[in-house]
């Protein structure tokens, strides 16, 4: 059993506040990632729960056991660095085998488990080569090897993907998966991408400025973003958001009203595949400015009165720049924010 | 605008003419001073130097000197540059505390320590106050070498360590911390995190530190000549009761000469021995 659990943990650099009481359970053998923007404490949390840097308050807990005064070796984690930490003085081979020789393993298992980690990641090629001798991506897959070959109860992972073309990472992706999920390791996965997040995650951690804004399964966190910061991050393009002022329930975007949770100001979080283009006549009013064909659908840029707006067509649809169309929102698919605190409002 | 492949050369050239001209010019001359003989050259002030009473007992005193007082040096400063690193606030002070023998020429290290260790210093002076001694005794003569030897030993590792100090901690400086870090998340002890991570990436610090106190060490004369005077002869003490006492330039020259070739010889030692490729550097 190697469940990780952050309660209330708080933490500052002098007057600067990175975390501010963060609390996240994450189950045995759940792989949670830690989403958003640079600067927002992702790596001061994972540090903090490898036992790299204090909390100025709160209690980490892995394995049922209090770990805050426990040093890094005695809590039983693996860690992919941010910038890998790959020892410069060792080749390929003696880096990933590190943690498993300092754990004294018999040179067998060292070898086979260094060669399995290495073929997974696909660096079998470089095992003799030295670290400075190698791209960012592959250094990047030897600090992942490293952690692997370990196998580790609990696994606490940097952005270890950042530095692959779109290709390799996808195909790491789908490898690190299945190998996490067979292995059953306890997986805390920091990220700014957000499909890399969505694709790999069994739930998503949303950080924003040192607090956990949302926490849950990916779809459920796309659908439903409990903050217009949550609506904004995840999706691409990003959701868009209309302000608009409700009475008797229903708010106003031109000629088109929708059923609003609440009368006054209101704020409508539409994504751009949650409606459909249809006559100028019919649905929310939108001035397309420019038409990018994106090969599957054609990303469609305007404005609906003066607030942004983007939007999506079918690959085939006749929209040139300049033209109005109207957009057929899903009742069921938009979300609704109280412009003032940016949380989520519940129909009533 | 492609890179012009002499222009190194040119940009360390001023350096080259300043050595050329100060240190390797006054090198020859010594040279061919410790080679002139009554008719043209010979070996004959070399074969004075060997056979010189005091030649063996100082080149041994010179090399025991350096075996002891240069290990010592290296795995005290380490020490200290490894508890240096853990300090957070007060560590600048620690350090300028640490360094302060750094300040002090040789001669007054030396004589600083002539007055803790002679017969009416202070040494006795606590040794006579705590019961242990029944009046003034002389450490520092011929019937007592080892103490002798432990006193300048002890003198030359205050005041020489510091500089060993300095290299290191600025060596220390430049690995970069995750991997300690990395180091101690894969399981490594404070000790295996020193023996594993630290001390390989610092190996081009200790190489320079090691060249540069050796050479210094086989140079040693202030210090032995404040506290024994000829009671320990080392090399460069009789290179200069040579030049001075006895007006013979070239048995001086011989010795000198000598104490180039063992620094040359060490340098290029520690050059191989601890060669760190430019793959393996942090
Ligand atoms: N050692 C430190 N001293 C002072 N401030 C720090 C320190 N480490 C982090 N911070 C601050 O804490 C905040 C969070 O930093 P952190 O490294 O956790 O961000 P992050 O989410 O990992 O960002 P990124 O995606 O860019 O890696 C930042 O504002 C950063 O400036
Ligand atoms: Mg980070």
């Amino acid at each position: 059993m190697a469940d990780i659990l952050i309660d209330r943990v708080a933490k500052s650099f002098g007057a600067a506040r990175a975390l501010a009481e963060v609390s996240l359970q994450v189950a045995d053998g759940e792989f949670v990632a830690l989403l958003g923007p640079s600067g927002c404490g992702k790596t001061t949390l994972l540090r903090i729960v490898a036992g790299l840097e204090t909390a100025s308050g709160g209690r980490v807990v892995i394995g049922g056991r209090d770990v805050g005064a426990l040093p890094p070796r005695a809590r039983g984690i693996a860690m992919v660095f941010q910038n890998y930490a790959v020892f410069p003085h060792m080749t390929v081979a003696d880096n990933i085998g590190f943690g498993l020789r300092m754990q004294k393993r018999p040179v067998e298992e060292v070898a086979r488990q260094v060669g399995r980690a290495a073929e997974m990641l696909r660096i079998s090629h470089l095992l003799d080569r030295w670290p400075a001798r190698l791209s960012g991506g592959q250094r990047q897959r030897v600090a992942v090897a490293r952690a692997l070959a370990v196998q580790p109860a609990v696994l606490l992972m940097d952005e270890p993907l950042s530095n692959l073309d779109a290709l390799l990472r996808l195909e790491m992706r789908a490898d690190l998966k299945a190998v996490l999920r067979e292995a059953g390791t306890t997986t805390l996965y920091v990220t700014h991408d957000q499909t890399e997040a969505m694709g790999l995650a069994d739930r998503i951690a949303v950080m924003h400025g040192g607090v956990i804004e949302q926490i849950g399964a990916p779809g459920a966190i796309y659908a439903r973003p409990a903050t217009r910061f949550v609506g904004g991050f995840l999706g691409s393009p990003p959701m868009n958001f209309l302000l608009c002022s409700a009475s008797g329930g229903r708010a106003a975007i031109g000629d088109f009203a929708l059923a609003a949770p609440q009368d006054g100001a209101v704020m409508l979080g539409l994504r751009a595949e949650d409606a459909v283009p249809v006559g100028a006549a019919e649905g929310i009013p939108f001035d397309v400015r420019v038409v990018e064909p994106m090969g599957a659908h054609l990303l469609l840029t305007g404005a609906v009165g003066d607030q942004p707006l983007r939007a999506i067509a079918p690959p085939d649809a006749a929209i040139a720049p300049g033209a109005r169309i109207g957009l057929r929102p899903d009742p069921a698919r938009l979300s609704w924010f109280d412009p003032e605190t940016g949380r989520r409002l519940e129909a009533a | 605008m492609a890179p012009k492949p002499w222009v190194p050369y040119l940009l360390i050239a001023p350096a080259v003419l300043f050595l050329g001209a100060l240190f390797l010019l006054p090198l020859v001359q010594t040279l061919v001073l410790s080679l002139q003989g009554e008719g043209g050259l010979s070996f004959a002030n070399y074969a004075r130097m060997l056979g010189d009473l005091n030649f063996a007992d100082a080149l041994r005193n010179t090399f025991l000197l350096t075996l002891v007082v240069v290990p010592v040096q290296i795995a005290l400063a380490l020490l200290m540059a490894t508890m240096i690193a853990r300090i957070g606030a007060g560590r600048d002070l620690v350090l300028w505390v640490w360094v302060i023998p750094l300040a002090i020429s040789d001669l007054a290290a030396g004589l600083a320590w002539l007055a803790i260790l002679q017969s009416t210093g202070y040494l006795n002076s606590v040794l006579f106050a705590l019961g242990l001694l029944d009046g003034p005794t002389p450490w520092l003569t011929q019937e007592t070498p080892v103490v002798l030897f432990i006193g300048i030993a002890l003198a030359e590792i205050w005041r020489a360590t510091a500089i060993v100090l300095v290299i290191l901690v600025a060596g220390m400086q430049l690995i970069p911390k995750e991997f300690g870090e990395a180091a101690e998340v894969f399981g490594a002890s404070p000790w295996q995190r020193f023996r594993r991570v630290t001390l390989p990436l610092l190996k081009p610090s200790i190489q320079s530190a090691l060249i540069l106190r050796t050479v210094l060490a086989f140079e040693v004369f202030a210090v032995v000549y404040a506290l024994g005077g000829r009671n320990f002869p080392v090399l460069v003490g009789e290179a200069y009761v040579w030049q001075g006492e006895n007006q013979n330039t070239g048995v001086a020259a011989a010795y000198a000469a000598l104490i180039m070739l063992i620094s040359m010889l060490a340098t290029f030692v520690y050059l191989r021995v601890l060669r760190t490729p430019r793959e393996q550097m942090a």
